[in-house]
């Protein structure tokens, strides 16, 4: 507050500058100040701020990596070993990128998991889902393109796989491989392009994609551990009885697990950048050899739950064969889950008061999940592909019987109000009536 | 009269359709050269000439890879016992007349080879699953790949497996047989990857 209100002071002079021609306070107010959250938000809910801070992690240190690295196939092995060796904390730089890549998809699968746990997707939050949905797709892409960059053996081969997927589509499959690659085979040009597409392209994808899911997000309001909208119950301002704006309350909340975040990234970064083969694999430090396939091919742990889904599919069905019906397959476990919304039909959205059909379901589902991560990795056996299939099986389960055993779920009743988490000391709006 | 009677909505319904529409047009054709500038360029077109082997050094048994068109193209001199085993397999193989496969014509055969040098298996050393390099495995009922294995090729990646004429095996991801190039045989030493048109 100025000292008198005749003559306001500098700094009220120049914010009443700025909010004249940019809105300024109002912007704030919108998405800070007077945004008002949920007052029973647990760890579940630190995720999506944590994807935010890999996010410009990776922007940063991308940035940084492009000014060494050079995007050809004759060059681009070594000047990776040269970010490495001489470029001053180069090897920092690049470990801090590869350790994000892994930190995005390990944040992001926990994001996803708890939306699936307290039913963000669901009425009238859907649309933040598909957007969401479309971030992950975008940042498969984007790790996957950048995974190529190093023009290792791994980055190689990977890239064969992945690209091979195309050519099982009928008719047009091989022209698609051959323009996709811009040669008729992987080479130069297909690094190039996915050099300009990584760094450029889906970056700008990307962050557009962000805005508008928090554009959307702010719009409706967060959901809650307890599934029920705070909005359904205010006070005589107008403000949720259950909310509390997000700026201090959960700013300081989330720069706190930040800190924390940062702690276990370090830690990777520093001690275990490799990790052990899982973050960066160890045919990647050898260059590119068209002539050898490595005795393995795996993709990194983040596309390995997929993999194993197109791997599981041996058999024809009708007159798809084995391939196509991959591939498909593997596709198709990804779109299932933009339908989340509709396939779930249970009104009750948060598992406190679900019942306990659904929450067997999820815990099958992660358990297959999980199984199928680590199949992704691990050479086809004979046994290994059973399990996959197992694995793939009980995954689409999940989805496609979900619109049958949620339609008459045995739910608790809902309270009015959200209980109070161990995690906050009790607060009441009521009593800061008076600060106004 | 207000200047919103005035206002022509069919007239204004009309322009703004038809703008719409060029400008869609316009646009599809702009996208035109952004789409084409991915196919690959005339550079890498010329690259593909076809490769000349080498093969009186290549011992029975042996298996030879050269490069063309940037991937591994073998060349195998199969033994006669090599031969002899062929026909044992068929009735595992998804595909043993070739009719689903890719190959030049006249490979396609029991031996998928031309008749003239039948024992010389030229084919693109690509799994046709998902484009990995199968690994060469001649031995006969290795630990690994099991008592029926009578030589061949096994695709570490996703297990396909593929006989001594590259043909595929029932029960496995990969959906064709080994893919054959156009090849011909110059001289009985002399062989050409890439261009039957000479000696065909």
């Amino acid at each position: 507050m100025a000292a008198s209100p005749e003559t306001p002071s500098r700094k009220d002079q120049l914010l009443e500058w700025f909010d004249a021609r940019f809105p300024l306070i109002e912007t704030w107010n919108y998405h800070m100040g007077k945004y008002y959250t949920p007052k029973n938000f647990n760890v579940w809910y630190a995720f999506g701020v944590l994807a935010a801070v890999v996010l410009v992690i990776q922007l940063v240190t991308g940035i940084w990596l492009t000014m060494s690295y050079k995007p050809s196939a004759d060059e681009a092995f070594a000047s990776v070993e040269h970010i490495m060796r001489d470029v001053h904390w180069g090897w920092l730089i690049r470990y801090m990128h590869s350790t994000g890549a892994s930190a995005f998809f390990i944040v992001v699968y926990l994001h996803m998991f708890r939306a699936m746990l307290y039913g963000s997707y669901k009425k009238p939050r859907e649309l933040i889902w598909i957007i969401g949905m479309l971030i992950f797709l975008v940042l498969m892409a984007e790790a996957f393109m950048g995974y190529v960059l190093p023009w290792g053996q791994m980055s190689y081969w990977g890239a064969q796989v992945i690209i091979g997927l195309f050519g099982a589509i009928p008719l047009i499959g091989e022209q698609l491989v051959v323009w996709i690659q811009g040669d008729f085979m992987i080479s130069d040009a297909t690094l190039n392009r996915f050099f300009a597409l990584h760094v450029v392209a889906l970056p700008l994808v990307l962050v557009m994609l962000v805005f508008l899911h928090i554009v959307a997000l702010h719009h409706v309001g967060s959901n809650n551990p307890d599934g029920i909208e705070i909005k359904e119950c205010k006070d005589k301002q107008g403000k949720p009885l259950d909310g509390i704006p997000f700026h201090p309350y959960f700013t300081v909340k989330d720069l706190t697990i930040i800190v924390v975040f940062l702690f276990f990234f370090s830690a990777v970064v520093f001690f275990a950048p490799e990790m052990g083969g899982l973050f960066l694999e160890h045919p990647n430090f050898e260059p590119a050899n068209p002539m050898v396939t490595p005795d393995h091919i795996a993709p990194v742990w983040y596309f390995a739950p997929f993999y194993a889904i197109l791997r599981a599919v041996t058999f024809d069905l009708l007159f798809i064969d084995a391939k196509l019906l991959g591939v498909i397959a593997m596709f198709g476990s990804i779109i299932l889950l933009f339908l989340l919304p509709w396939l779930d039909r249970c009104p009750v959205k948060s598992i406190r008061y679900r019942g306990n059909t659904y929450k067997w379901a999820l815990a099958a589902f992660v358990v297959a999940f999980a199984m199928l991560t680590f199949l992704g990795t691990q050479p086809s056996t004979p046994l290994y592909t059973f399990l996959a299939q197992v694995g793939m099986f009980v995954y689409f389960a999940f989805f496609l019987l979900m619109p049958w055993y949620t339609a008459n779920e045995k739910t608790k009743p809902l309270p009015e109000r959200v209980s109070r988490s161990w995690l906050f000391v009790p607060y009441s709006p009521r009593s800061s009536e008076g600060d106004k | 009269m207000s200047t919103a009677e005035m206002v022509d909505h069919d007239r204004r319904r009309f322009l703004t359709a038809s703008a719409t529409v060029v400008g869609g047009v316009g646009a599809a054709f702009v996208a035109v050269p952004f789409l084409a500038s991915w196919a690959p360029s005339e550079r890498a077109r010329a690259a593909g000439a076809p490769v000349e082997v080498d093969i009186s050094r290549l011992e029975p048994g042996a298996r030879l890879v050269v490069e063309w068109r940037g991937r591994p193209i073998w060349v195998l001199n199969r033994t006669d016992t090599m031969m002899e085993l062929l026909p044992e397999v068929v009735s595992d193989l998804r595909d043993p007349e070739s009719n689903e496969s890719q190959q030049p014509p006249y490979t396609q055969n029991s031996i998928r080879a031309r008749e003239s040098m039948p024992n010389i298996f030229v084919a693109i050393g690509v799994c046709t699953h998902l484009g990995c390099s199968p690994q060469y495995r001649p031995e006969i009922a290795p630990d690994d790949l099991g008592p029926n294995w009578k030589g061949g090729f096994f695709c570490a990646c996703h297990g396909s497996r593929f006989d001594l004429a590259g043909r595929v095996f029932r029960g496995v991801p990969a959906p064709t047989n080994l893919v054959i190039p156009p090849y011909a045989f110059i001289s009985d030493t002399r062989l050409l990857v890439g261009d039957d048109s000479e000696a065909a």
